[in-house]
């Protein structure tokens, strides 16, 4: 087992660990609640989106607070396949990610032309993504500003093809595609293109004069994102069944997306999915608050609350403080 | 004639909209750090001038001294208390703390006045002026009014008074301004808490035009974000033409095109801004 764990770069215990987990989490179903179930579902919806934009910020240095224009680009390429032309999802999919993609090349092209990097990068993804908002809202043929519901099916009997299911599909659905997004980072990180974003996240200028065309290489990490993030965006169509413009492009939905991997942990490959357990768990249980207190506004209190503690006491994220808690990592391996 | 009447009309709300972004515009001239609590601080403060207005009956301009010097206080504060620990630190972590902070006010707001919108009763509301045909209401004339008086008072503040100078050495040269000995973390939570009363006044007088419900916060933040990129991060008098000219285009888009669009163009001529010139029309550098 110890030759396994080499092979695989981690620690004996954390491959014991690491198996543990998908174990429980591959059983999950067959001995939680329907409810904990629909919990992971957003656990993972959750991680796996904080994955995906982790690419940009946590590897590369490239601060997206726009990131929920690729899941609505997805999200509606999707819906709006199925709804006019009963195109089955991953339809939607072949269409969607390259438009994300597109979309991600066009904002990405043109900011690392023209030089605009930091707070002005930032606040150019929230542009984009809140243009967006406001022209699907007059576009009609997408249900404009009053959404596109997905027909609703019998649920009794899971339709992988067309994505019409028990949240239990969803959640193995989901669950695969964590474990792919996490096995695609890892060897990414661990590659040439891996290392180049590391430099251009620590240093632009000196990864410039060290020959890294970095312009190639900041666009490649913008468009592995896009196209990620609009898988999930396909997905949680389907998941949902309905979508406004409203909703999918606001600019709290991307805030709820990037707040995962950076309470879990920017640019370690375990942190987002951390991040999204214990964020998600957190906002479940304020929501029995709410319901039991009949306040409004009491869980955002919270979660805001918990969000300031984390980032004043606990910046580089909760991940790499566990894993060393835990013993699963020794020193810088923590990723 | 009419459209006339809609260019004062959005000119004058853009000067309420110019000394909004003034406040953001201050904070990051001087503490480099981008205040993504803005309109959630605005929107706290506008809470407080309906309260005085519908149990004391009192004016929100009456009020808007008040309200500005409590934002200064909780600027003051936030600063003191918080945000200095976080000068050092990445962007990003500026940018998740002054997030939080958001949340909190957005979430306290509505758990005190619950989501409803609210608005205060003027007996003069309706009232306008008439100069050579012009029809101008009075609301946005005393709006326009009241924030041609605070930016110049902000102006007078910055160019003759010793902290005023003080705050700007600070900006200029951080280090510097240490090393001849100014005690530059008190001097950033007074530019914060200057930032803070500017939009806290600015609330005050936006209230005469609008109605206010907790979650227009995010909004308005983004609009102090459009303003002051167009006009230059940091600079004062780009924040007043960004203001300006977001006002106009906003009642001109809301005229001729539909007032649901009118932000559209606002996002659409921040990109173009960002892209040709990120440091804005009157910014100095990028």
């Amino acid at each position: 087992m110890t030759r396994i764990a080499a092979r695989l770069g981690v620690t004996p215990r954390a491959l014991v660990a690491g198996a543990l987990l998908l174990a429980i989490l591959l059983a999950l179903p067959w001995f939680a609640s329907s409810y904990i179930v629909s919990v992971m579902v957003l656990v993972l919806f959750a991680a796996y989106l904080g994955q995906a934009w982790n690419i940009m910020m946590g590897f590369a240095g490239l601060l997206s607070i726009g990131h929920a224009l690729y899941v609505g680009l997805g999200a509606y390429t999707g819906a709006a396949l199925f709804v006019h032309f009963s195109l089955p999802p991953w339809i939607g999919m072949v269409a969607g990610v390259p438009i994300a993609m597109l979309a991600g090349c066009i904002i990405g092209g043109l900011s690392f032309r023209f030089g605009v990097t930091g707070v002005y990068f930032a606040l150019l993804t929230i542009a984009f993504a809140e243009f967006t908002r406001i022209l699907f809202d007059h576009f009609g043929w997408i249900g404009g500003s009053s959404g596109l519901f997905l027909p609703v099916t019998n649920l009794a009997q899971n339709d992988l093809w067309h994505l019409r299911g028990s949240p239990a599909m969803f959640y193995y659905l989901m669950l695969a595609l964590v474990a792919a997004a996490l096995a695609l980072t890892r060897f990414l990180l661990r590659r040439r293109i891996g290392f180049y974003w590391q430099a251009i996240r620590e240093d632009p200028d000196a990864a410039e004069a060290l020959g890294i065309n970095t312009f190639r290489y900041k666009l490649a990490a913008v468009a592995l994102s896009a196209g990620m993030t609009a898988i999930a965006g396909v997905i949680e169509a389907f998941y949902y069944n309905n979508l406004y413009p409203s909703t999918a492009f606001a600019i709290g939905r991307s805030v709820e997306l990037m707040s995962a991997p950076i309470v879990g942990g920017l640019g370690t490959l375990f942190g987002p999915i951390f991040g999204a357990f214990v964020l998600t768990v957190l906002g479940e249980s304020m929501t029995g608050l709410t319901a039991a207190l009949h306040i409004d506004g009491i869980k955002q209190w919270f979660y805001g609350a918990v969000l300031l503690l984390i980032v004043a006491l606990q910046p580089g994220g909760l991940w790499p403080w566990v894993a060393a808690w835990l013993g699963l990592a020794d020193r810088k391996d923590a990723r | 004639m009419l459209v006339l009447n809609i260019l004062i009309a959005g000119i004058l709300t853009g000067a309420v909209y110019g000394l909004m972004a003034l406040g953001l515009s201050v904070i990051f001239g001087v503490i480099r750090v981008v205040n993504f609590a803005h309109g959630e601080m605005m929107v706290a403060g506008m809470y407080v001038a309906i309260v005085l207005n519908q149990r004391a009956g009192i004016d929100p301009l009456a009020a808007l001294p008040f309200i500005a010097a409590l934002l200064f206080a909780f600027g003051y504060a936030l600063q003191r208390g918080l945000i200095n620990r976080f000068i050092a630190r990445p962007e990003y972590n500026q940018f998740l703390l002054l997030l939080a902070v958001s949340i909190l006010l957005t979430s306290s707001t509505l758990m005190v006045f619950g989501p409803d919108a609210r608005n205060v009763q003027l007996d003069y509301a309706f009232d306008s002026f008439e100069f050579h045909g012009l029809l101008l209401d009075k609301v946005r004339v005393l709006a326009a009014l009241g924030a041609a008086i605070g930016v110049a008072g902000l102006w007078a503040f910055f160019s003759l008074t010793r902290t005023g100078k003080a705050i700007r050495a600070c900006a200029d040269n951080q280090l510097g301004a240490q090393i001849v000995g100014l005690d530059v973390k008190r001097l950033y939570a007074a530019t914060f808490g200057i930032g803070a009363a500017c939009v806290g006044a600015a609330g005050s007088l936006l209230l005469l035009l609008v109605d206010v419900q907790p979650y227009i916060g995010a909004d308005f933040t983004l609009l102090g974000f459009i303003i002051v990129i167009l006009g230059g991060l940091g600079s004062m008098p780009g924040a007043l033409l960004g203001g300006v000219l977001v006002g106009v285009s906003e009642a001109l888009a809301g005229f001729f095109i539909d007032p649901s669009l009118k932000s559209m163009f606002s996002f659409a001529l921040l990109i173009l801004v960002l892209l040709v010139r990120p440091q804005g029309l009157l910014g100095r550098t990028a």
